[in-house]
């Protein structure tokens, strides 16, 4: 398999300005998006966003309204899944549970009527890759949630199809075997080099495997780029608020003045903060909104503004900890030391750096 | 005929069938193989047979028979609803439709009951499982065979002679008459219909059997927490509960009984006033050569009781597919 | 504790009245299929173990049997064609008083002869002079019957009243009438919940309707599409095909929306995971949907075939009433109406008729019961 990286075993993939409506209601909005060759992409958002209509019009699983979807330069609005060189893992796995996890694998080989020779080689190297060989005159009935998601990627790979598509594949595993899955996805990922699509709600499966990841709002890309660029520049409020976790606070704030390289908006209803951020379309006065992670919150420490909170709530997770506090009716966590010692009921002293928080204007779009 | 020639034929209807589907769909495969639309060619080899069968023998039926209904016994004369003038005046198509609801009133509503209590009681005792195979049996039996059945139960001697009917054989040894239970007029009836509900209370019992099963424990618990008696949560638990299935089941026999006609055929061929729709309309296809005009009207008056439960259960298929 | 135990027994004794009452009925046609015709005929099916009276008619042999003993001339033989183990307690020689003599008590003839009667059914004759009647002399007899189960019955129904030709007949019709529409329906039902196309939603609403649409509506146009084809090929319009897609034609609806049920039911990541492979629709059909239905097909092949083996008016209106095209309940139903007083054919027959769904009752009741379940909690 190593060869895969031959130029025409892999594709890249243009999504041009495509929609697709269910009876009224418009689930994909003029979405244009470009997956490059060999990489790693990711489709993320909350359910009901079109991440999951979005890879199954990729598929060829949906008809697609208007626009064009082009897979290694082919436009491939009207092929039919088969004939589009593409193999897809579904979130319930889908196999067939009347056979083998041999003739599982095997299937789509004896449909395009290949030799028994080369079906039995290409599924006895997909077992190795995955470490199925043991397992293989087994029924699905007879294993573990774990080793069924193995054989629905086996089967995938033995295709050797451009493109991965991928469902949802971790939901239904346990959070244990979700975290080793994902390790051993992103080794296959380096093993396989090819193009993968990857469909989660799930912010911490985006952010560990992706090269590159989309977030998808109510059937708009809300903002696509690496994982890292989303996390410390994400474009609007959805975005911010989506990645990380916990999630970043956010605080009501006006904007007091503006200047060429920095704005500054009042925090809370007694201090100030200027902000190394600009809008061209914010103006004094408006409403805005300061975003700050709870990582980035500095616990019993000044930074360019601080202030005095109540502690609700401590949640101890041995690696940090998260305290649960309010001000002025904005409820806030923050990430403190796995071995801090605040009670609940404690006042602590909580401060932050202008230039770890971000603003977002009154139509939720960041400051650059 | 020989059973070899018996089994060619069977083997070369089914075969004839197979073949269609197999040879459809491997001269598109071959034809069209690169022809991304081939899923609606496909679609048409899928439907078509099944579709020709149901316009052929439903639809076109249906309209058919409505359309002969306005026209005279040879279907040449358009004779307006001059057809049912006649039935409403015509003393026997009266008298089936005062059958009928006797019918539509009693079986259903005896056999749903019966099956809801026999459903409960065997539930809970060991030798139940036994008990509902028993009370399912006749489920399996044609109509003509449990007339067969009853009919030997029904039978009747003179009063001096030794009765083999075994109603009789007990009405005797109360020291009463025996009495020759299908031909007394009106109650004949009841004793056609006591086969009907010795049939059809088994799959009332069934169904609910089934239904039963559903019917989350911890609701039963917490109501033998909260002070119920068994009674009381059979009545206000279990037969709200089970609401939807009742009404499924009182449909499902209501249609059966609807059609009824071999039961009547077997035991008095509609003799002693026992007549119902489906035989009177079965005797006006071939009285006299046959009537089209009025036989339809039989068959269309069966058809207007049943739209209610057909309308009832497109509604009920809508919700459904909503959820 | 002990009002459990009282609602218990009650329970318990509900359910047996149920259970007697719906038994009853079967269990003796059972019995009496298995009992001799004569007792049959004269005594209740619950007395079958019990010894029975009965009085019977029998004649001796003519003159032809007479043999010559010390110019006496004697006719000897037995008046039971069969042993069946009746004894004779009296008889009689005229029809006014059948209990005159007793058992081995000289009975003195009008001619002077002299007849008497054994136990066992022999008799002796005698006469002076040679017998000259053509026609035996009539014995009245009353007899104590034993218990007395015999196969006869169905040798009888089965070879001669042509029941068994009925029964290979109804086979033949029901066995394609329940193949064909599952082959058929499966199709139809598969497109209806996998497959795209104008008016799928229509289509369903159509079959949804079809399933209460009842029989009598089709009968009338249809048997005049039959004449027309029997008269435009010159050939007979009842005919076993005929027969078979009328059936097709009366369970396609109910055998689609059960199988469409089923079908629809599979997960569909699975469908589109085929489709991923690579699979048509009719690899599809053949290599994953069949065999995850077979627990379905058994189902909604016995609802079929149960319906078809015992409809009556089908094969009534669509076949010869002829013994090659007879079927069994059409042949029962005949039999009430010429055979109408003899027990032993019609209790016999109803047996034989109810041999296929009973053993498939038995044997298959699991797919049954989850076939008319199926069909009930949607339907």
């Amino acid at each position: 398999m190593k060869d895969r990286s031959k130029e025409d075993e892999v594709a890249d993939i243009n999504i041009n300005t495509v929609n697709k409506y269910f009876g009224d209601v418009h689930v994909i909005k003029d979405i244009s998006l470009d997956v490059k060759s060999q990489s790693f992409t990711v489709l993320v958002g909350p359910s009901g966003c079109g991440k999951s209509t979005m890879l199954r019009m990729i598929a060829g699983l949906e008809d697609i309204n208007s626009g064009t979807i082009s897979i290694d330069g082919q436009v491939v609005n009207d092929l039919p899944p088969k004939e589009r060189n593409i193999a897809m893992v579904f979130q319930s796995y889908a196999l067939y549970p009347h056979m083998t996890v041999f003739d599982n694998m095997a299937f789509g080989l004896k449909l395009e009527k290949r030799s028994k020779d080369e079906i039995n080689e290409r599924v006895q190297e997909a077992a190795r890759i995955l470490q199925i060989e043991d397992y293989l005159q087994r029924k699905p009935k007879q294993l573990s949630g774990g080793q069924r998601q193995r054989v629905a990627i086996g089967r995938a790979i033995t295709r050797k199809p451009k493109v991965f598509l991928f469902d949802e594949p971790l939901s239904n595993l346990d959070a244990a075997l979700r975290v080793q899955m994902r390790v051993e996805l992103a080794k296959l990922h380096d093993e396989l080099n090819a193009t993968m699509i990857y469909v989660t709600h799930d912010q911490t499966e985006a952010m560990t495997l992706a090269d590159d990841i989309v977030v998808l709002d109510e059937g708009i890309v809300s903002q696509k780029g690496s994982p890292m660029k989303l996390y410390n520049t994400p474009s609007n409020l959805f975005v911010g608020g989506f990645i990380g976790s916990p999630k970043m606070n956010f605080i009501k704030s006006t904007i007091i003045s503006k200047n060429n390289d920095s704005t500054e908006v009042n925090l809370f209803e007694s201090s100030k903060l200027t902000v190394p951020k600009i809008s061209d379309i914010s103006s004094e006065g408006d409403q805005v909104q300061i975003g700050i992670r709870p990582e980035h919150l500095l616990v019993n420490q000044e930074g360019d503004a601080s202030w005095e909170s109540k502690v609700f709530v401590v949640e101890k997770l041995g690696s940090g900890t998260f305290l649960y506090l309010e001000k002025e009716g904005e409820p806030l966590v923050v990430e403190a030391a796995g071995d801090s010692n605040i009670k609940v009921g404690d006042t602590v002293k909580i401060g932050f750096n202008a230039s770890r928080c971000h603003i977002f204007d009154n139509s939720d779009q960041a400051f650059q | 005929m020989t059973i070899f020639s018996l089994v060619l034929y069977v083997l070369a209807g089914i075969l004839v069938c197979i073949l269609y589907y197999h040879i459809s769909n491997f001269l598109l495969d071959f034809f069209a193989k690169k022809d991304s639309k081939d899923s609606s060619i496909r679609a048409v080899i899928f439907i078509a047979p099944a579709f020709i069968v149901l316009v052929i023998f439903i639809l076109y039926p249906v309209f058919e028979t409505i359309r002969l209904s306005f026209f005279d016994k040879f279907d040449r004369e358009f004779v307006g609803i001059n057809n049912y003038i006649w039935a409403v005046n015509d003393p026997e198509f009266r008298r089936c439709i005062l059958n009928n609801l006797g019918w539509l009133l009693i079986v259903p509503t005896l056999s749903t009951f019966f099956g809801l209590v026999i459903a409960n009681l065997a539930d809970r005792i060991w030798w139940g499982t036994i008990a509902k195979s028993i009370i399912f049996m006749p489920m399996a039996i044609s109509f003509v065979g449990a007339g067969v059945i009853w009919k030997f139960v029904y039978d009747y001697r003179g009063p001096g002679d030794q009765q083999i009917g075994f109603l009789n054989a007990i009405i005797v040894s109360f020291g009463l008459d025996p009495q020759a239970w299908i031909t007394i007029p009106i109650w004949n009836n009841l004793f056609l219909m006591a086969i009907m509900i010795w049939i059809q209370t088994g799959l009332a019992m069934i169904i609910f059997s089934a239904a039963l099963r559903g019917v989350p424990k911890e609701m039963l618990e917490a109501a033998r927490i909260d002070g119920a008696g068994e009674l009381k949560i059979f009545t206000s638990i279990i037969i709200p509960y089970l609401q939807q299935t009742i009404l499924v089941i009182w449909t499902i026999i209501t249609i059966v009984v609807l059609k009824i006609f071999d039961i009547i055929v077997a035991m008095t061929n509609g003799q002693w006033q026992t007549e119902v729709l489906a035989n009177l309309m079965f005797d006006w296809m071939f009285r006299g050569g046959g009537d089209s005009g009025r036989g339809s009207v039989f068959a269309i008056v069966i058809m207007v009781a049943v739209i209610p439960i057909m309308v009832l259960n497109i509604y009920r298929h809508k919700q459904e597919q909503k959820i | 504790m002990r009002k459990n135990l009282l609602s218990s027994i009650i329970a318990q004794l509900i359910l047996l009245v149920f259970v007697i009452i719906w038994i009853i009925p079967t269990f003796g046609l059972f019995v009496s299929s298995f009992r001799d015709k004569d007792l049959l005929a004269v005594s209740g099916w619950w007395t079958s173990l019990t010894t029975t009276q009965v009085n019977e008619i029998h004649r001796t042999l003519n003159k032809d049997a007479q043999i010559q003993e010390n110019n006496i001339y004697m006719i000897k033989a037995n008046i039971f064609d069969i042993d069946k183990g009746k004894k004779i307690t009296s008889f009689g020689i005229t029809s006014k008083n059948i209990n005159q003599f007793l058992i081995e008590e000289k009975a003195t003839l009008k001619d002077g002869s002299e007849l008497t009667v054994s136990e066992n059914g022999e008799y002796i004759w005698k006469s002076q002079i040679p017998f000259k009647n053509k026609k035996g002399k009539r014995i009245f007899i009353t007899a104590s019957s034993p218990p007395n189960f015999t196969l006869e019955n169905y040798k009888e129904v089965l070879f001669k009243e042509g029941v068994g030709q009925a029964f290979l007949n109804t086979l033949t019709v029901a066995i394609p009438s329940t193949i064909i529409p599952l082959i058929i329906c499966s199709f139809f039902a598969y497109a209806l919940s996998w497959m795209r196309f104008f008016g799928r939603d229509t289509l369903l609403a159509v079959i949804i309707a079809s399933l209460v649409v009842p029989l009598q509506m089709s009968l009338i146009p249809l048997l005049s599409i039959y004449n027309d084809i029997g008269a435009l090929f010159n050939v007979s319009s009842k005919s076993y095909p005929g027969v078979w897609m009328a059936h097709t034609g009366f369970g396609l609806a109910s055998t689609t929306f059960l199988l469409r049920n089923f079908i629809k039911s599979l997960p569909h990541e699975m469908i589109e995971a085929a489709r991923v492979d690579g699979a048509t629709h009719y690899d599809i059909f053949t290599k994953i949907i069949l065999p995850l239905s077979i627990p379905a097909f058994a189902s909604i092949f016995i609802l079929q075939f149960l319906w078809v083996w015992n409809d009556l008016l089908v094969g009534l209106v669509f076949l010869d009433q002829v013994p090659s095209e007879i079927i069994i309940t059409a042949k029962l139903r005949e039999l009430l109406g010429s055979r109408g007083e003899n027990w032993e054919i019609l209790t016999t027959g109803a047996f034989v008729s109810m041999t296929v769904p009973l053993a498939i009752f038995f044997l298959l009741q699991k797919y049954f019961i989850r076939g008319l379940v199926a069909g009930s909690v949607k339907g």
